[in-house]
């Protein structure tokens, strides 16, 4: 438990560290790179407005309208069975199709339970642990004209489903 | 996909808030979901221009060469049909260390690469070869180390530690890996299997 936190706390300084380190012994003109490449942030921020605006409305029809609410009342005795927390059903089921849709969802997640409570961090891991297969399975074998992908779109589905429930697993035991 | 599932998520409200007699919420939230993607985008934008510019310095720093480096002597076995395909196998490698670090943007090209390298050695034109199987197991599950976005999102909603789960992201992206990774192989041997059973015959 004390070690993945760590690995937490450590990662992402020692990243940044290495990473600029490394740039400026290879003389890099490190600030420079970073200015062009903290521009592309602000192009990623605009390409995704428009799927956020999309997913975070339909969620808010979907939630005040009441239907959520209903769906989580019928799966709620199941999942809370497993022990899985009914509100990121939505982000399991979407992750595999739409990574700036999931992100909405987790967005909503956050904002309605807390980014530091239990659901607002298995929501923040499932988010985080995969990508979206249709997508990609889409763009790659379309790139190349391959029209029978085999196995492939049950692998990337069960590594889908193994990343939500390990997930799950990992917070409630690990940082939970 | 995503068509079918957006209409339905707004028709399902609509219809839902109807039967409920709340049907004044629809028009409400349509105003409100818009002004929360707004707001998310702005309080995003910070962290995500960080990331961005990390990534570009890395890359500019060569460092995609030195994690490929590392990566293939643990890559090579997964792709067993590329011993005689050195660009594809160069270019596999490259997509899952850009991948690994974040690089979205960089991935997606050397992966094309790959995949067009493959599928020029491919003798059945419309069937996906192994090694192609193999490489969009390795992407759908999509292991990074640094999950950008979601640090990003969590800093947005005031997160006391938007790092908290890069750990754990981590690590359960190592467990869908190994899970893809064990479907393909089980999957590639049943059709070796069949293809010799076939031979016999």
């Amino acid at each position: 438990m004390q070690l993945v936190s760590l690995l937490s706390f450590w990662l992402i300084p020692l990243f940044v560290a290495a990473v600029l380190l490394t740039g400026w012994l290879r003389k890099v003109p490190v600030f420079d790179e970073f200015i062009t490449g903290s521009k592309e942030g602000l192009e990623v921020t605009i390409r995704l407005l428009p799927y956020l605006v999309s997913m975070l409305i339909a969620i808010e029809v979907l939630s005040a309208s009441g239907a959520l609410d209903a769906l989580s009342r019928l799966m709620n005795p199941l999942l809370s069975r497993i022990g899985w927390p009914a509100e990121t059903l939505p982000l399991a089921l979407l992750r595999p199709m739409s990574n700036s849709g999931a992100l909405a969802v987790t967005a909503d997640i956050l904002k309605r339970h807390g980014p530091d409570s239990f659901v607002g961090l298995v929501a923040s891991t499932m988010q985080g642990s995969t990508d979206t297969t249709l997508f990609i399975l889409t763009v790659y074998f379309g790139a190349v004209g391959i029209k029978n992908i085999r196995h492939s779109l049950l692998a990337g589905l069960l590594a889908d489903a193994a990343a939500m429930l390990a997930s799950l697993l990992l917070c409630k035991y690990l940082i939970g | 996909m995503m068509n079918s599932v957006w209409v339905l998520m707004i028709l399902g409200g609509i219809l839902a808030a109807a039967v409920n007699g709340r049907i004044d919420v629809v028009a409400k939230s349509i105003v409100s979901g818009g002004e929360q993607a707004i707001n998310l985008s702005l309080a995003m934008l910070a962290v995500l221009s960080f990331w961005m510019g990390i990534a570009r310095v890395a890359e500019k720093a060569g460092l995609l060469q030195v994690l490929a480096r590392l990566l293939t002597p643990f890559l090579r076995p997964l792709f067993p049909s590329l011993w005689n395909n050195q660009e594809a196998m160069r270019h596999v490698v490259l997509n899952f260390a850009a991948n690994l670090l974040g690089l979205g943007n960089a991935a997606t090209p050397f992966g094309l690469k790959a995949m067009h390298a493959m599928q020029q050695a491919n003798r059945e034109r419309e069937t996906a070869t192994d090694g192609m199987c193999t490489l969009l197991v390795l992407n759908t599950a999509g292991l990074t180390i640094i999950p950008t976005s979601v640090i990003a999102l969590r800093a947005a909603y005031g997160s006391q530690d938007p790092t908290a789960t890069v750990g754990v992201t981590f690590l359960a992206g190592m467990v869908a890996t190994m899970v893809g990774l064990i479907v393909d192989f089980l999957f590639r041997s049943l059709r070796w299997k069949g293809r010799r059973g076939s031979r016999c015959s």
